[in-house]
């Protein structure tokens, strides 16, 4: 490879003069500390005063230095840190000035992961700050159902972020799948009496085939016509299910679904429920705690997952179809192989959150699949920046629990009157909502994509 | 436009092992004939240029040989070293690079423009990888067999980011990057394919004399060290009449010339065709129909 260092410009060796870490930093102030110490004590130490008679008192001030000592530690490093901060956005505008596109993002990943596990850690101990915040588990419950109803949003919001935000394919019949994962559970569980955790992997495997079945005839359309098939889609699945009425029930739905158990324990009261087992005093409550993390692991697994496939070459091959279909196929990639394995994964996690709203409302009718469901999922999707794993749980905050917000605003009827319901203005709000963001943030919420791989990491 | 072809110019050395052959080509939009029945050879090794006046069917030879059309009528053979023959108008789409080994690049740069440098050289490695995570059965699981072939990827594609010299900016996205650069790092990326056949699309289009040096540079370290064959359509003539072991020419889809720099250089046909007409033959031509001296170099003034 002689030749190589011809064909480009070799990187300017633009060695950046910042950041300086922060061990180093103390060194420095503590050396500073050490000198003022010296300086200090023959100076500042011992002072002499007058005594009673003729001669001199020493009074020790072994606290002054120490203060002293203090002072110039925090001082020095205050300067440090300052002088570095500034002289490193300098430098970063110059870098910038230099060359404009070369605006590197690993700052600001710290904020977005911070906030995750921040996210995160609210999310693990929501049941116990909702008890405490409320002085009891059964008053916290109001927290715990809205807790539930945000994290189904949210796992419903990452698995469509596969489909639209990662592989670029607009599904507006998102709900459809949804659907048929409630459906399967609701219908296996009462006709064959199968439990939940057999249930759980059956629709999430019904809802991929039926994003096969679906993507098959459907995938090589493209953008708009595809949105318009896939809103056709969902229509077509609540409409069977109405109509259908010897098998789906009808509009009637499918009502008195069993009832999640904790792994075969059932939690009712007395012989052999959860509380006897484990030696508590019975509540409701623990069904709904469980639903919580159910739900909560659930979602998790959506998240891992999908981390992991943007690792994996077919997740890189949804990126790329997202931006250039052709360049692709010159590439080698199936691109309707591709597309399908994204509809059908995308399908197979909204399967599981139908099997969960099925267990968890223990019943099922078509009017919980309307296309408003699609709607306010892809609004979710869209508006936390596709492909976005944080972007979505924020947006699904916003929009799941922004509402439940408007119905405790009741100081609002002192000012607009006793007949005033802030909870009606919902719709009004949420599309003055989505007008702000087309204005103020028209890629969404965080729009800044993560690299899946960096060539700076990998080498190490 | 029926011009009496000698059926093939001198082959040069490559030419007695062709690695693509293209057999009486015809493609057909309705009536119009964009590519009639054109022949001709790509050796192995070398560097064959196409070109031709705007318009002259370039693009859709390259679109046929790369299975973005299917041709009206002909054959497209592709033959490795070892013999083995792919019937490329027969494969669908994906399968003349996933099975064939023919990469091309595009007239207008198709990158992955939000993916950084290093993911669109990962993406172009798309067959290895998914057998290596097993169809991302294992790549789930994060077994160590992806691992390692994931990281064996990220050197093989590292190794091509310096060759184009982009290791600096390795992590932006590929959309972010000068014009130059894009162009170099689609054809890094077609060569991460491992093709057989490389076709480049006007590779050297929009690049400023330095870029253009450092492409030819970048293809003769294709063709010498890799030994991919390489195909390109070009209109900067720097650069085709450098690099090129062969050149065919095409005027109104048909060939009208087909042999070394030097003869194309030569030819007549090319002159009138493509690279303009000496002052004395469009006189000649004028004195034939009638037209003065002074009104001739009126008119080509």
């Amino acid at each position: 490879m002689a030749n190589t260092s011809t064909l480009g410009p070799i990187a300017p060796a633009m060695t950046r003069p910042t950041g300086t870490a922060f061990p180093a930093l103390l060194k420095d102030a503590a050396l500073f500390a050490l000198v003022t110490l010296g300086l200090s004590i023959p100076v500042v130490a011992y002072r002499t005063d007058l005594g009673q008679g003729t001669g001199l008192e020493l009074t020790a001030r072994w606290g002054l230095v120490a203060s002293l000592c203090l002072a110039v530690f925090v001082l020095r490093l205050a300067q440090r840190l300052i002088l570095g901060e500034v002289s490193r956005r300098r430098d970063a505008r110059i870098r910038a000035r230099a060359d404009a596109s070369a605006v590197a993002a690993p700052k600001a990943l710290r904020p977005g992961r911070a906030l995750g596990s921040l996210t995160l850690a609210v999310a693990l101990t929501l049941p116990a700050l909702a008890a405490l915040g409320s002085g009891g588990l059964s008053e916290g419950r109001y927290w715990i159902d809205l807790g539930i109803l945000i994290l189904t949003y949210v796992m419903l919001g990452w698995g469509l972020n596969i489909v639209v935000g990662l592989a670029g394919l607009l599904d507006l019949g998102y709900v459809a799948f949804y659907a048929v994962g409630a459906y399967s559970y609701a219908l296996l569980s009462t006709v064959f009496g199968l439990s939940f955790w057999i249930c759980l992997p059956l629709a999430g495997l019904f809802a991929a085939a039926f994003g096969i079945l679906l993507g098959f005839p459907v995938l090589r359309l493209r953008g708009d016509y595809l949105a318009i098939v896939t809103l056709a889609f969902g229509e077509i699945i609540r409409l069977v299910l109405i109509n259908w009425v010897d098998f789906s029930g009808g509009s009637a739905g499918i009502s008195s679904i069993p009832r999640a158990s904790f792994f075969g324990i059932p939690f009712t009261k007395g012989e052999g429920g959860f509380a006897d087992l484990f030696g508590l005093s019975f509540s409701p409550m623990h069904r709904v705690i469980f639903l919580y993390y159910l739900i909560l692991v659930l979602a998790l697994i959506t998240n891992v997952v999908t981390l992991r496939m943007r690792r994996l070459p077919l997740g890189r091959a949804w990126e790329a179809l997202r931006e250039d279909e052709i360049a692709c196929r010159s590439l080698g990639i199936d691109t309707t192989i591709t597309k399908l394995t994204a509809f059908a994964l995308g399908a197979m996690f909204a399967g599981f959150a139908g099997s969960f709203f099925a267990v968890r409302q223990g019943f099922v009718s078509p009017e919980s699949f309307n296309f408003l469901e699609s709607a306010i999922i892809l609004a979710i999707v869209v508006l936390g920046g596709m492909g976005s794993q944080i972007g979505v749980v924020i947006a699904a905050i916003v929009m799941v629990g922004a509402p439940e917000l408007l119905r405790n605003l009741g100081f609002l009827k002192a000012v607009f009157g006793q007949g005033f319901d802030p909870s009606e203005y919902r719709l009004l709000l949420f599309g003055l909502a989505m007008v702000a963001m087309m204005v103020w943030r028209p890629r969404g919420l965080i729009s800044e994509r993560h690299p899946s791989v960096r060539l700076s990491e990998a080498k190490r | 436009m029926s011009l009496a072809l000698p059926p093939d110019a001198p082959a040069a050395a490559g030419l007695a092992d062709p690695v693509l052959i293209v057999d009486h080509l015809t493609m057909r939009f309705g009536g119009l004939t964009a590519v009639g029945d054109v022949s001709f050879q790509v050796g192995r090794g070398n560097i064959t240029a196409l070109i031709g006046p705007n318009g002259a069917g370039k693009t859709t030879v390259f679109n046929c040989i790369t299975g973005f059309y299917k041709p009206t009528e002909g054959m497209i053979r592709l033959r490795r070293a070892d013999g083995e023959t792919h019937l490329l108008e027969r494969l669908p789409g994906h399968d003349v690079n996933r099975v064939a080994r023919v990469a091309r690049t595009f007239q207008n740069i198709r990158l992955f423009p939000q993916m950084t440098v290093l993911e669109n050289l990962l993406v172009a490695m798309h067959k290895p990888l998914m057998r290596a995570s097993g169809f991302s059965l294992a790549g789930i699981l994060g077994l160590p067999h992806y691992r390692r072939e994931e990281e064996a990827a990220i050197a093989r594609a590292a190794a091509w980011i310096a060759r184009i010299g982009l290791t600096h900016r390795a992590d932006e996205p590929a959309g972010d990057l000068p014009y130059g650069d894009q162009r170099r790092l689609e054809i890094a990326r077609a060569m991460c394919t491992d093709p057989v056949l490389l076709c480049l699309d006007e590779p050297a289009a929009g690049l400023n004399p330095r870029e253009s040096a450092d492409l030819n540079t970048l293809l003769r370290l294709i063709r010498d060290e890799f030994g991919t064959s390489v195909l390109l359509i070009e209109h900067d003539m720097s650069v085709v009449m450098q690099i090129s072991d062969r050149i065919v020419v095409l005027d109104y889809g048909r060939k009208i010339a087909d042999g070394t720099p030097d003869q194309i250089r030569a030819d007549t046909r090319v002159i009138a065709a493509y690279l303009g007409v000496d002052d004395e033959e469009v006189a000649a031509v004028e004195a034939e129909v009638g037209l003065t001296g002074t009104e001739a170099s009126g008119v080509s003034a």
